[in-house]
């Protein structure tokens, strides 16, 4: 039965694209893009299969690497959140990897088949980060997917390799840590299945290492969040980055982080547990809060558009991680479906970005005129739908998650971080409403307003806007089949909900 | 007091070279040094597993005729350091990629000083 071998058959598809392009790629260096595409493309038809056959039969999936039994073995669990997180990603690499096929000539021409290969081993690490029960295995995915993130950053512009190697630097301290917590909670449990440890863990609560633990492990997986104190890597490296490596790595890299902090606050731990020892959802509150006003603030002083979605994306992932903070059920349906959201908006924001760039050569929101709106409708559009589904307004997916977790704050009681949601979502509408003011409106100031020169339609090719045009009616209809989905989340409740 | 130092003196080793490898990374300009600062850092955390496992007068975990299986405490515990194989694997793998990120940084810039640096980049 096909069915049970889902968790491990994703990870292999990639390792096995991950050999295959280098070495297809020696010999016909063409087809090392298709060869991509149809990579995430199995992956994402294998994980929507197993998310449908999931939904079906509603059993959690516990694949045993070698038939080892855990917690002697490794295992993959493919519960309800994973199989959703595993699905968003790689539709949205598929997606992307599409849109990259004009890029990949312009913006790093000669390496291609690097550039699949290493996005394959990516998209392995975060798939393996987010499957994986074992601690220590987790730590592994977690440097495979950072090592290629490092890589894929590097390849861009000239100061690329530069904001690659501070988040080099950032990211290991990260990671050190966080191997360092597990290093602890091992001392105290000797298992590092999460399964089991959650079991055990009410046992030896009260052990200093084991608060010690907490802290490396959120301090650790915070900086791959991005979690507003650590976020200093972020905006260089997805601002010079090449734009598909941006659009890769902005929607998923750090959601993947989010839901390693789901898995060890609510999974491993569990709220009730770790508030007795420590008010960590508190202070991992407050810092939400703090990161997603920074952020906004901080996108609206930029005039790059890359820069300003970069700092909107350290405003974003605070809103998930605020659902985590709330420990309600309300913030949980508002964390996860905003990872949906948002990984869809970012991918788009940054596609429009990307494709922007390859049609103007620069992507200046200053230099972003009323003659985009009839060189390129339809991107415009999509670009249109995103930046109002940023803000939340009630038809596009964007107002749902914000809906839910201003719930969850008035369920808890929580009127500040209510507050901090409403002012970002008008700080959102001051970003994305200035650019669309210049675009789709005329420049009062413009001098030959008489002599209006006749703008050629200049579209870019259906390569980009498929991938635009799905994203942006995906938007929509998740906004409208908002109720299903709910649904379907609310079958992913940690114990305890 | 003597004994709560001597007792642990392994973790303060580690304490002692996660601070040398933090202060290499934020205080030192050559980025290659902090490479090395990092190198250190991660080898503080790899010497914590290793020593967590030690166990005074405890054997490999091979069954022997002299020691039934019964008496666990005689036998030391592998997996942290199997663990910390895969560990120093990933460090070598960090450091091939920052030295790849160095050298394409040289070769644009012809320097490695950060503050050289941050005043060709402006």
């Amino acid at each position: 039965m096909i069915g049970s071998e889902i968790p491990a058959l994703i990870p292999v598809t990639y390792i096995l694209f991950a050999i295959l392009i280098p070495v297809i790629g020696l010999w016909k260096r063409e087809i090392t893009w298709h060869l991509g595409v149809l990579g995430t493309g199995i992956a994402t038809l294998f994980s929507a299969w197993g998310f449908m056959h999931l939904i079906q039969t509603g059993e959690t999936i516990r694949y045993f690497f070698g038939g080892w039994v855990p917690p002697i073995g490794i295992e993959f669990v493919y519960d309800g959140l994973a199989a959703f997180i595993v699905l968003v990603i790689n539709a949205i690499a598929f997606l992307v990897l599409i849109h990259s096929k004009e890029i990949s000539k312009v913006e790093f021409p000669g390496k291609k088949m690097a550039y699949y290969a290493v996005s394959m081993l990516l998209m392995l690490g975060f798939n393996g980060m987010v499957l994986t029960g074992d601690l220590f295995n987790l730590y592994v995915f977690l440097e495979i997917s950072s090592l290629s993130s490092y890589a894929l950053i590097a390849i861009g512009e000239k100061r690329a390799p530069y904001s690659a190697f501070r988040y080099l630097i950032i990211g290991t301290v990260g990671g050190s840590l966080y191997l360092l917590g597990v290093g602890f909670l091992y001392t105290v449990t000797g298992t590092l299945n999460i399964i089991d440890m959650h079991d055990m863990l009410p046992m030896v609560i009260g052990h200093s290492s084991v608060i010690a633990a907490l802290i490396l492990m959120i301090v650790g997986v915070g900086v791959k969040a991005a979690l507003f104190p650590l976020h200093g890597w972020l905006p260089d490296s997805y601002t010079f980055a090449s734009s598909t490596s941006s659009a890769l790595i902005a929607p998923i890299g750090t959601k993947v982080a989010a839901y390693i902090l789901f898995r060890v606050v609510l999974f491993l731990f569990g709220v009730e547990l770790i508030d007795d020892q420590l008010p960590v959802t508190t202070i991992i509150g407050i810092f939400a809060g703090i990161g997603i006003l920074y952020g906004s603030i901080m996108a609206i002083a930029q005039s790059e558009l890359k820069k300003m979605l970069a700092y909107s994306s350290v405003s974003q992932i605070g809103y998930i991680i605020m659902g985590i903070s709330l420990a309600n059920p309300f913030g949980f349906i508002g964390a996860v479906l905003h990872i949906l959201n948002h990984a869809m908006m970012k991918a788009l924001l940054f596609l429009v970005s990307g494709s922007m760039r390859l049609k103007e050569g620069h992507s200046l929101i200053t230099k972003f005129d009323n003659s985009y709106r009839k060189k390129y409708p339809w991107t415009m559009a999509a670009f249109t739908t995103a930046a109002i589904s940023m803000v939340g307004l009630p038809p596009l997916a964007g107002f749902f998650s914000k809906w839910y977790l201003a719930l969850g704050t008035i369920e808890n009681s929580n009127w500040i971080l209510l507050a901090v949601i409403l002012i970002s979502s008008l700080l959102n509408a001051v970003y994305f409403f200035r650019i669309l003011e210049k675009v789709y409106l005329n420049n009062p100031d413009a001098e030959s307003s008489e002599e209006t020169e006749v703008v050629e339609r200049d579209e870019v090719g259906f390569s980009m806007m498929f991938p635009m045009a799905v994203m942006a009616i995906g938007l929509l209809l998740v906004g409208i089949f908002n109720a299903y989905i709910v649904n379907v989340i609310f079958t992913m409740f940690p114990a305890g909900f | 007091m003597l004994d709560f130092f001597m007792g642990h003196y392994a973790y303060w080793f580690t304490i002692i070279l996660l601070a040398i490898g933090l202060y290499g990374m934020l205080i030192k300009k050559n980025l290659v040094k902090k490479t090395i600062g990092l190198s250190i850092f991660q080898a503080g955390v790899i010497l914590f597993f290793v020593s967590v496992a030690m166990k005074d007068g405890a054997t490999v975990p091979v069954k022997a005729d002299g020691l039934p299986v019964s008496e666990v405490a005689n036998y030391m515990n592998a997996l942290p350091h199997t663990l910390m194989l895969t560990a120093i694997v990933v460090g070598v793998a960090t450091l091939g990629v920052a030295f790849a990120l160095l050298i394409n940084i040289y070769n644009r810039y012809g320097t490695l000083n950060e503050e050289e640096l941050l005043d060709k980049i402006q």
